[in-house]
């Protein structure tokens, strides 16, 4: 049952070839049995699935389901999830239960899915490698010795490992495609906008956006549609008619124009995941698409820019946890202050506490203008780019990150070289724009490649489009670690 | 660069203690990360509009009215101390 796409999955539950009771239990068993090597959840809970399963099965048999009735999922352990731990991957929330529902859980919730837990994470979501969370790190199906991307990476191993077909992630500067492309897996990161962000964890507001993973384009146009939608209590939520990010799966890609950044493709770029990208471009060019060359001259500046606009909004948004109002408080202070410091101090792990002392410093009397105010000019030059160059192009294709997934430690004590992890993804956040990533080959070490799509705002449905006809004609999204097989 | 005294003052405006001895540290790693974005500095925005968020939104207005109910009990159950619906803190007032 764990071999099967969304749309089997739904299919399976409509002609009760199987109950979501039993479907569950499949995914529950699959979680205990495998996810001691990869520590890819937080919390599992088996009642509170099974419990759901069943009042999806009372509704299957009222005939009142839907595309999504029925089908277990994990969320990212910052989506709120009311009555669940929702942890964020911190010391400071580690026992912190969520009082209420995010708008995209409590979406898919109606949708009737089965939540069987929430997935680990990279602290606050700051991270490329989920090293960084209290709960220790994520590790990547394909090898166990390896990371897998993050900060989503406990959502992108769970779905790499099939331990559950679908789950939820965030990406503010690469945090689902890039996980996606080293689990080989397919990650979708929407415009910003399309995914109320109430209740999800707040780490840099002008750039966080929800998105999905799941083993196809066709899944994660099934999970969009169950948790995309306009949501008042978001003051960002665009109030847009609903769509259905599945209508143009069908329609092939004669006459489409694919733009290659000149930039992307540069020295920066491993040999093994270039050859993986330039076959996927060939692959679309075969299927009548037409490559174009277009320029993104700003986009070295992107992750410069990005590290001072985003550890500037999260020392803001983390502000809030101060000791008092959630989670973890010192045991020991004297005055006010003191416990203050005392609490963040301990409840914040390393990198957290780098990326809130560099967001204080930019935004600090004297360096807002050169840091803040700069970086959000420069941050209006990379999106212009981006602007200039779909007018040559309907999508923008390349890499999703920079190599295949790395060793363990590898990267995590050096926070500058960290960074450049996200080089082809973070661009994408500070335009706004919707990006995915989509298994297109194995390079060094028979480790997963991804082929990144980028769209024009709210163009997910060509994007997932292209991505879905990429698919028909290849299998890579089919391939699996040996995990996910017994 | 970033100096010891300034790093100290950094965390004392976050609200962070800094222990002594991880100071020359998160000096390193701090004056790394900018270093990272020092060429962003140089770049010539004359004239460049600063973009505040991702896409251009116009403030949405809702009616005067109240919508939430009092859940006040319910979100102070995650805090570290609360008494009669009071988050509990050190004196601040001798």
């Amino acid at each position: 049952m764990h071999d099967k796409s969304l749309s089997a999955l739904a299919a399976g539950l409509a002609a009760r070839d199987f109950s979501s009771v039993e479907l569950t239990g499949h995914f529950l068993d699959r979680i205990a049995r495998h996810d001691g090597a990869l520590n890819s959840f937080i919390t599992v809970d088996a009642d509170k699935a099974l419990a759901a399963a069943r009042a999806a099965d009372a509704r299957l048999a009222r005939g009142e389901g839907g595309p999504l009735t029925g089908i277990p999922i994990a969320h990212k352990d910052l989506f709120c999830t009311k009555g669940w731990k929702t942890t964020c991957g911190s010391r400071m929330l580690a026992d912190w239960v969520a009082p209420y529902d995010a708008h995209a859980v409590e979406r898919l919730a109606a949708a009737g899915t089965v939540l069987v837990g929430k997935t680990n994470m990279d602290e606050f979501a700051m991270g490329s490698s989920n090293e960084s969370s209290h709960f220790g790190p994520v590790r990547n199906p394909w090898d166990t010795a390896r990371v897998p991307g993050g900060s989503s990476g406990g959502s992108a191993a769970a779905v790499a490992a099939r331990l559950v077909p679908a789950a939820t992630g965030t990406d503010t500067g690469g945090s689902i495609r890039q996980p996606a492309s080293l689990c080989g897996v397919s990650g979708i990161r929407p415009t910003y906008g399309a995914v109320s962000r109430y209740g999800m964890v707040a780490f840099a507001s002008s750039l966080d956006q929800g998105g999905a993973f799941g083993e196809s384009a066709e899944d994660l146009a099934l999970v969009m549609n169950g948790m995309a939608g306009f949501d008042p209590r978001d003051s960002t939520s665009v109030d847009r008619p609903a769509e259905d990010y599945a209508r143009d799966l069908a329609r092939p890609l004669a006459g489409l124009r694919v733009g290659l950044p000149k930039e992307y493709f540069s020295a920066d770029l491993a040999p093994d995941v270039a050859a993986c990208v330039v076959g996927a471009v060939e692959e679309l060019r075969r299927q009548g698409a037409t490559p174009v060359e277009v320029s993104l001259p700003n986009q070295a500046l992107a992750v410069p820019v990005y590290y001072v606009i985003a550890p500037a909004e999260a020392s803001s948004n983390l502000s809030r946890f101060d000791g008092v109002r959630y989670g973890h408080r010192a045991a020991d202070y004297g005055d006010l202050n003191d416990l203050y410091r005392k609490s963040r101090a301990e409840g914040f792990g390393a990198e957290v506490q780098r990326r809130i002392l560099v967001g204080t410093y930019v935004l600090s009397h004297g360096y807002y203008d050169a840091y803040y105010l700069q970086a959000q000019k420069v941050r209006r030059l990379i999106a212009a780019d981006f602007a200039t160059a779909f007018e040559s192009c309907d999508v923008i294709a390349g890499p999703a990150a920079p190599s295949v997934a790395f060793p363990l430690g590898e990267k995590s004590s050096d926070p500058v070289r960290m960074y450049l992890e996200d080089l082809y993804t973070i661009s994408v956040n500070l335009a706004g724009l919707p990006g995915l990533s989509v298994p297109c080959g194995f390079g060094d070490h028979g480790l997963p490649v991804g082929l990144q799509l980028i769209g024009n705002y709210f163009d997910e449905a060509r994007m997932l489009r292209v991505a879905h006809q990429y698919q028909l004609a290849t299998d890579w999204h089919r391939r699996r670690p040996a995990l996910a097989e017994g | 660069m970033l100096s010891r005294e300034e790093i100290l003052r950094i965390a004392q405006l976050a609200r962070l203690e800094v222990p002594e001895a991880g100071v020359a540290a998160l000096q390193q790693q701090l004056n790394g990360i900018l270093g990272l974005v020092e060429q962003m500095r140089a770049v010539d925005t004359a004239g460049v509009e600063p973009m505040a968020h991702a896409i251009d939104l116009t403030q949405r207005l809702r009616d005067d009215a109240v919508t939430e109910p009092d859940r006040r009990e319910l979100y102070q159950q995650g805090a570290p101390a609360v008494e009669d619906g009071l988050f509990l803190v050190p004196k601040v007032i001798e």
